[in-house]
């Protein structure tokens, strides 16, 4: 397979197309409206930040719109991805290792390919979680538009509809983490799309293997 | 609607103290129904809707004596129609005034995430603030006894206010005032569960109920809203009042461990990331050459 177009000047790849820019950037920016609005009605201590967009009803009123908009960003990134998000026998080693990882020993970390296993889980746990949080969402929107309810369905909604967007809070931390402050160059790659050579090497040598059809150095 | 002369004990979805916790002793105010000589006249019914100017809804026919099925958000109190089968064959009519219990500990304020849509008086009353509710229909979960209800168009939700408006003013809800059998008391808690009380045991005395009871549910605290009933032991005959109400498990699970847990996760993973970037840093520092020719980002 030819990736040579993916090879970009001044020494670059082409990591994200536009295509996947944009999706991530939907699915970012309802994300972050759909978290503090969330935490809005999770605790009276974070109330106010309903105050601040706009007031309880409309956050209210938005909330679900935008969940809809995410889980379409979300569902659609699955469209694009899954096939790379699959586990690989590579993966298990890698979260074997995973102590060096988080500990930026990087050169003890057995090879990446475009995904390490670390982005596979958060790809999972948000495609998961967001099918949960849909479903679960539906449920509690119904009472305004249909007046027969089902209190069970309900009250187990708001349970699964808490945990899941807990769960999914402890991924975004971890994701936004990692993108803007651990790994230099990871936030330039979904605004320009683009990421160094040497970030390649360095962090999915597997992918840069694949595209510049180079082998990368020796491991010491 | 708001209630000038009320204070408030209870506050939903509120972050602070509250301005009439302890400050103020008042009665606890209580309705007493009883079923026993309550005849199914819906008197109560119509008081309710002329006093709160309540919006008229479609009835059902279903050859029955209900031609409301259940509250609505513009129907507040609703007389449940039980044909029930004594032991002997003959039959008997269960008839019980259904409406906003005003349980001491309050499912529905209890799983409002709105500050101020719902609270309680040092009077015990329960009412809904509609100007700040915001429509999540979280409290419709939290009522053991599935009284809250959603207008679909304005997406807020109503319930008996137990009038709240003339009880402030010292006159007796509008259902009270219109009962013709005098089947409905209403005072204060001690002296209603003290006439209810009584009146059981009149019941059981005289008039061949031996299971005749006070229904005032420990499992919410007691309810502002207290029925003798026929036979106490079986509470579901009319209209599946539950025998045993709580706060739904969803919602201590949801306002107990869950929320604990969430605050705890969310808060130690902030503080972790931070004490880890001082620690670890960054995985590639500025002055390697992670990005050349390219902007550092």
């Amino acid at each position: 397979m030819n990736h040579s177009d993916q090879i970009v000047p001044h020494g670059h790849i082409l990591r994200y197309n536009f295509r996947e820019r944009l999706t991530h950037w939907v699915a970012g920016f309802s994300y972050v409206y759909l978290l503090l609005t969330g935490l809005a009605f999770w605790s009276p201590w974070c109330f106010w930040i309903a105050a601040l967009l706009g007031g309880g009803q409309v956050s209210r009123m938005l909330h679900p719109w935008a969940g809809l908009i995410f889980a379409g960003a979300v569902f659609y990134m699955y469209g694009m991805w899954a096939p790379q998000m699959r586990g690989t026998n590579a993966d298990k080693a890698w979260w074997k290792a995973v102590r060096y990882y988080s500990t930026n020993q990087d050169d003890k970390m057995p090879p990446a390919g475009r995904y390490n296993a670390g982005q596979k889980f958060l790809f999972w746990g948000f495609f998961w979680s967001c099918l949960l949080l849909l479903l679960s969402g539906a449920v509690l929107w119904s009472p305004q538009y249909f007046p027969l309810h089902s209190l069970l369905a309900l009250r187990i909604a708001i349970l699964i509809h808490a945990s899941a967007a807990l769960f999914t809070i402890g991924l975004f931390m971890i994701h936004l983490y990692m993108g803007l402050f651990a790994e230099r160059g990871a936030f330039g790659s979904v605004i320009r799309g683009d990421v160094s050579l040497a970030f390649a090497k360095r962090y999915h040598p597997g992918w840069y293997e694949e595209i510049t059809g180079q082998t990368t150095s020796p491991k010491k | 609607m708001s209630q000038a002369t009320l204070r408030v004990q209870k506050i939903s979805g509120h972050a602070g103290s509250v301005p009439g916790e302890d400050a103020q002793r008042e009665y606890t105010v209580c309705k007493l129904i009883d079923t026993t000589t309550c005849i199914g006249c819906k008197a109560c019914e119509v008081a309710c809707m002329e006093w709160n100017d309540l919006p008229f809804g479609e009835t059902v026919f279903d050859n029955t004596y209900q031609t409301m099925p259940e509250t609505r958000w513009n129907y507040w109190n609703l007389i449940l129609f039980n044909e029930h089968e004594k032991d002997d064959g003959s039959l008997m009519w269960l008839m019980r005034k259904n409406q906003c219990m005003h349980c001491a500990e309050p499912g529905c304020l209890a799983a409002c995430p709105a500050d101020g849509a719902i609270v309680q008086y040092t009077n015990g009353i329960v009412d809904f603030q509609q100007a700040n509710c915001i429509g999540c229909g979280y409290c419709i979960t939290g009522c053991p006894f599935d009284i809250p209800k959603m207008n679909p168009k304005t997406h807020r939700v109503f319930k008996c206010t137990l009038c709240s408006d003339r009880v402030s003013e010292g006159l007796e809800p509008a259902c009270i005032k219109s009962c013709p059998t005098g089947c409905l008391h209403f005072g204060s808690k001690d002296d209603m569960k003290d006439l209810a009380e009584k009146r059981a045991k009149q019941l059981r005395e005289h008039y061949n109920f031996p299971q005749a009871g006070v229904y005032d549910p420990a499992g919410v605290g007691g309810t502002g809203v207290v029925y003798v009933l026929h036979d106490a032991t079986k509470p579901e005959l009319y209209g599946g009042l539950p025998s045993d109400p709580h706060v739904p498990w969803s919602v201590k699970i949801w306002k107990g461990p869950l929320k604990w847990l969430g605050n705890v996760a969310m808060v130690g993973g902030l503080v972790g990331l931070f004490v880890h970037y001082l620690r670890f840093g960054p995985k590639a520092r500025e002055d390697e050459d992670i990005n050349p020719g390219g902007p550092k980002s």
